[in-house]
């Protein structure tokens, strides 16, 4: 279902993750995140922001335990762990934040 | 998070890009290596070339996806080899690889490059060890 952010339409595969990562902007995140119900701290866009530099680093979305360990080590360890990345995104972390961040769905997530 | 059911060892004998099989074997690895299984990788014939810094897809429009190696040491992927014959026959040397850091976040050790370039008896030793051996 395509989502629409500031009067531009924006293409999602059948898991609402966005169909052309280089389409995205930040309001993608804020307009599925208000779908969900959620209201987007700087603590969300920290982890968003993490993830868009791993996947221009690495090309990959990575799995819920290598997010956490990525963010354990960049962000500190107070960060890079389940319980702080579910309070975040409690659909799970890999796969919501990814979302929003217009990552494709990890790798090795089901 | 389940146990450790199996020694899985990965053969990689293609060049990337030509076919599927390089991207679809770290494919799998990646998801099993999420599965808490224990993973090996080996790299060898043109498989080998899958490891070789700096490479550039633009031209042939596909993604290159050689960066995403350098995440299996988070993936907990400890066992990264490259079949030595293989290198040499290509006029390849280990300086041309990417390197794969580990970090183990227990113990905070910090290994720089878990890539190993290995000798044909390790080759045979470490696919004996093997509980499954998959090729592509």
């Amino acid at each position: 279902m395509p989502i629409v952010v500031d009067g531009k339409t924006f293409e999602t595969d059948e898991e609402g993750y966005l169909a052309n990562i280089n389409d995205w902007v930040p309001g993608v995140a804020s307009v599925m995140a208000k779908e969900d119900d959620l209201e987007l701290t700087e603590e969300h866009w920290d982890i968003i922001n993490f993830l868009r530099e791993y996947y221009e680093e690495y090309q990959i979305a990575p799995a819920v335990r290598v997010l956490t360990k990525a963010v354990g080590k960049k962000l500190g360890k107070d960060k890079g762990n389940s319980k702080y990345l579910y309070g975040l995104f409690p659909y799970g972390p890999a796969k919501q934040a990814c979302r929003y961040a217009g990552l494709p769905k990890p790798t090795g997530c089901v | 998070m389940s146990e450790v059911v199996k020694k899985f060892m990965y053969l990689n004998r293609k060049a990337p890009y030509g076919t599927i099989y390089a991207w679809e074997s770290l494919e799998v690895v990646l998801i099993g290596a999420a599965f808490d299984q224990e993973v090996n990788l080996m790299f060898i014939d043109d498989g080998v070339y899958q490891l070789v810094k700096g490479q550039d897809t633009t031209g042939i429009g596909m993604k290159n996806f050689s960066p995403t190696y350098r995440t299996l040491g988070d993936y907990e992927v400890k066992n990264i080899y490259v079949d030595a014959d293989s290198l040499a026959a290509r006029g390849l040397t280990q300086d041309d690889l990417v390197a794969i850091a580990y970090e183990d976040m227990d113990t905070e050790e910090e290994i720089e490059n878990i890539v190993e370039v290995v000798d044909a008896a390790r080759v045979t030793e470490l696919m004996d060890e093997a509980d499954v051996v998959f090729s592509f």
